[in-house]
């Protein structure tokens, strides 16, 4: 019934990335790219390194070794925000939204990014600043239609249990129009149904919006189930890198994850 | 001549084309389509499904939401003299199967990927059906099947169709008349299968023009279109009513918003079953609580003065001055934000039916100054059996038969009714046509009633529900659980006795209030479960039961079936499991096969019990639950003789 999936040109590559805090070293020359349009799930134990690497694409961190490559160009030293105006948007494993603003603000703030107007017409608000703001409204709307979060348009963040939070989250990331989402562990912590949910938005999201996204996850059914290709890591390094077939019967992957008896 | 709902949109986008006809909440706004609109867009989507091969007598079942798409929908195939079939949206797989397959449908328009994911599921099993159309195109991108649609995609066929034949659609129209088939609705079925009700455009029709006369409803009203399309009443009042008068109904935009969506637009004229009435007034009381002191008494206050005047005044009955003072200065502080909080600012007219509705809830709305009045009808009558006439509503009747209705009772008891509404057959089942409907056009409600001293129905329980208990005295189920569920921390209650010592009950909390009357006492629970057992909250159910047995006693039938034991259900009972209808009735039968554990637990004198009971998710996957229920006793109060009170 579904059509093969294809994907483009490599989105993001990663080049031989290595990083060090001090003495500690968090990855070792790992290599990857994200093609355009795929899903891409990285995995490993706690502690593998996953969330660095989240860190490092999306300019968090920097490393001391090796070259991020987005869409062609090398890139050299970016600030977060700077890495957001070129398209890369994320979400973070402890929620961090706005809490005592509405879900509607919150998804507005996502679409800061392509705000053109200046304080001045802000202010004044008549003119550019509010035709500006109708067309971002306008796209937030779009959004909170998509991810059917019509009820708590209004209400504050804070007040929403978690699995609506995490949703809001990802709206947020939605708005800021990105070509690349990044989201750490967009599921940890929900139940089943809410789990479902959100693997159903994320498939929605690529499929609808084409967005291509890298996501981090602990629950292997859902990663097999998402994803096109998987990379796992282990203690900083790349175990491998796959279909999510082929890394589930790789002998490493599986040693890293049930141990390997020594007898 | 007018007689089918095609020719109606017709006349109506001639006569006012300008005037609002339908509204959607979408992307925060409220959309509107004009009486020109909304015909062109019909027409568009009626040359399409011609175009993709659908003819007279054809079926299109329509599953989803209240979207205009959908409703336009029905009307498209009513156009070409198609039968839609209106399918309520949360059924399951099996259950769509069963009405797709019965019917014969051939062609289906689904709001979501939601709902075709299910029509696809089944599709091999249901061997007429061909077509597929969707409305919301979210997640049905990459779906590649020769017979799935995109709604739009439809309506720019139809464009094309009728560039090539422009005159098709006139003709088409023009062949149909009142008598048609215009609509099949399938009924919830309390008891068993579903029953294809099969509706002539007439009957629709007529008891629509009739209502219209009945409640004097004009082009200007406004109603909030959010009950299941599938169900007679949301055909009547939002689309029969909706197409005679010409007035404007508003789709909700999801159905989490209603109550959001209710308060945007303030409806003239509503519609909603005990249950929504009876949140609206659970939640205003739990939001009262939280209120400061002086807010409280202020409310307390006002509600005693509206209830002494408020309901007087509707009825048009004498009040004194002094009250008529309070009650304008309770509705400047009081009645007037708080109708505007429900959404009630702009009520002409609200109906509540399908099941009893508590005193104090009516009450409660009607000194308000909010004119609700309570019909009796069923899907196979088209809706209209008996109503209440203005100046003339009490909380325990149903009033008198609608225009056009003759109603009798048998030598049984039972309600039987005649009327213009009453529907043609059950869709391929003659034997239960024949039980239900004679030869005369008298239809059987099942229903047991009598019409009270000043000419009101009263409805008491249905027939074969009504028994006895091994001493002789009547049961009423229905009537014992109704008195329960008037507590708003009931949520839903079984009564059992039939052939039976004593009667005892089952009770399903109400999360909303029970929980937060457990926050407010400090109550900690993780679970519906494990708040449903807490020996609290039986001791604040005891209570309730306890009066209900005080109100019981003074009854001249139904003193004998006092309530003896009761326990408090570990789980909601649910549609999903088969507990309840869609329509949310109980299904005895069921209930009592799968709880038999807990009922025989009752009646040994058991003082707890445990019990495994499946569950069912809403994607079909099933699980279970295992709890320990308590059993508790009531007491009982002596009954009182209401002549020899009277004498003393």
């Amino acid at each position: 019934m579904m059509m093969q999936r294809q994907f483009g040109e490599a989105m993001l590559e990663v080049k031989n990335i290595s990083l060090s805090f001090g003495g500690v070293k968090a990855l070792t020359d790992i290599s990857f790219d994200i093609l355009e349009g795929e899903i891409r799930a990285i995995i490993g134990p706690n502690g593998a390194g996953k969330s660095s690497v989240l860190n490092v694409i999306s300019g968090f961190y920097h490393p001391q070794e090796g070259e991020v490559w987005f869409r062609g160009k090398k890139r050299m030293g970016l600030k977060p925000h700077e890495v957001a105006k070129q398209g890369i948007a994320r979400t973070f494993q402890n929620i961090a939204l706005f809490k005592g603003m509405s879900t509607l603000d919150n998804l507005m703030t996502g679409r800061i990014t392509h705000m053109k107007t200046n304080l001045f017409w802000q202010m004044l608000w008549k003119g550019p600043a509010e035709r500006e703001e109708i067309e971002h409204r306008e796209k937030v709307e779009r959004i909170i239609d998509f991810l059917e979060i019509q009820s708590i348009r209004k209400t504050p963040v804070g007040r929403l249990p978690y699995g609506l939070q995490k949703r809001v989250e990802l709206g947020r990331a939605l708005a800021a129009d990105s070509k690349l989402l990044l989201l750490d562990e967009p599921m940890a912590g929900m139940n089943l149904e809410e789990k479902e949910d959100m693997s159903r938005f994320i498939l929605d999201v690529n499929d609808e919006f084409g967005t291509t996204i890298a996501l981090i996850e602990h629950d292997m059914g859902v990663v097999m189930d998402l994803s096109d290709r998987v990379v796992v890591l282990d203690y900083g390094r790349k175990l491998a890198d796959g279909t999510p077939d082929a890394v589930r019967s790789d002998q490493s992957v599986i040693d890293a994850y049930l141990g390997v008896s020594h007898d | 001549m007018t007689d089918t709902f095609p020719k109606l949109l017709i006349r109506n986008a001639d006569a006012f084309g300008d005037k609002t006809a339908i509204r959607e909440k979408y992307l925060g706004i409220w959309q509107s389509w004009s009486w020109r609109q909304k015909r062109d867009e019909i027409f568009a989507l009626a040359n399409g499904l011609a175009a993709l091969g659908f003819k007279r007598g054809d079926k299109i079942a329509i599953i989803g939401s209240n979207r205009p798409r959908l409703y336009w929908g029905i009307c498209a195939a009513q156009c070409l003299g198609g039968i839609p079939i209106p399918v309520y949206q949360d059924s399951v797989a099996e259950e769509l199967q069963f009405v797709l397959d019965h019917a014969e449908a051939s062609f289906v328009l689904a709001e979501n990927q939601e709902q075709v994911d299910k029509v696809l599921e089944i599709k091999s099993h249901c061997a007429a059906l061909k077509t597929v159309i969707f409305d919301d195109t979210k997640g049905l991108r990459d779906y590649e099947l020769e017979d799935l649609h995109d709604f739009e995609g439809v309506q720019k066929k139809g464009r094309e169709f009728e560039a090539s034949n422009p005159t098709f659609l006139q003709t088409e129209i023009d062949k149909g008349s009142g008598d048609d088939i215009g609509i099949f609705l399938y009924t919830s079925g309390t008891t068993g299968k579903p029953k294809g009700v099969v509706l002539s455009n007439s009957n629709v029709l007529v008891t629509a023009v009739n209502s219209v006369g009945l409640d004097n409803l004009s082009r200007d009203e406004e109603t909030l279109s959010y009950l299941p399309m599938a169900w007679v009443g949301d055909h009547i009042f939002s689309y029969g009513q909706a197409y005679v008068t010409g007035f404007c109904i508003n789709c909700p935009e999801s159905d989490e918003t209603v109550a959001t969506d209710l308060r945007e637009i303030g409806p003239t004229y509503y519609f909603a079953p005990p249950r929504v009435f009876e949140n609206i007034l659970t939640s205003v009381i739990i939001r009262m609580e939280d209120a400061g002191s002086f807010k409280k008494k202020l409310f307390h206050y006002f509600m005693g003065v509206a209830k002494t005047a408020g309901g007087a005044i509707l009825n048009g009955e004498s009040v004194s001055v002094m009250d008529r003072l309070r009650y304008r200065l309770g509705d400047f502080l009081i009645f007037g934000p708080l109708k505007n909080t429900m959404g009630f600012s702009r009520i002409r007219l609200a109906y509540t039916a399908g099941e009893a509705i508590g005193p104090e809830i009516f009450d409660f709305f009607r000194s308000l100054g909010i004119n609700i009045k309570q019909l009796y009808g069923q899907t196979e009558a088209g809706v209209f059996i008996t109503t209440q006439p203005d100046g003339e509503v009490y909380a325990d009747t149903v009033g008198t038969p609608s225009p056009g209705v003759e109603v009798k009772i048998t030598d049984d008891g039972e309600v039987i009714y005649r009327s213009p509404g009453v529907f043609q057959y059950y869709y391929k089942n003659e034997e239960a046509t024949r039980e239900t409907k004679n030869e005369e056009g008298w239809v059987m409600t099942g229903d047991a009633g009598y019409f009270d001293d000043k000419g009101h129905l009263k409805i008491i329980d249905r027939a074969k529900d009504v028994g006895k208990l091994n001493d002789g005295s009547m049961f009423a189920p229905k009537y014992i659980e109704n008195k329960l569920k008037f507590f708003p921390q009931i949520q839903e209650a079984v009564a059992l006795g039939q052939g039976q010592d004593f009667v005892s009950v089952m009770i399903n909390i109400d999360l909303d209030a029970v929980g937060n009357w457990a926050e407010r006492n400090n109550i900690g629970y993780a679970s519906y479960q494990e708040l449903a057992g807490h020996p609290e909250v039986y001791k604040m159910m005891l209570e309730n039961v306890e009066k209900v047995n005080k109100d019981l006693s003074s009854d001249q039938f139904l003193s004998g079936s006092q309530i003896k034991r009761f326990l408090i259900l570990h789980k909601e009972l649910d549609a999903d499991d088969g507990e309840l209808t869609r329509t949310r009735k109980v299904r005895r039968r069921i209930v009592a096969e799968k709880y038999n554990v807990l009922i025989a637990a009752l009646y040994a004198n058991e003082t707890n019990c445990h019990v495994k009971t499946e569950v069912t998710f809403e994607d079909g996957r099933k699980g279970s639950i295992e709890s320990d229920l308590e059993i508790m006793d009531v007491k009982r109060f002596e009954v009182i003789d209401q002549k020899t009170a009277k004498a003393s």
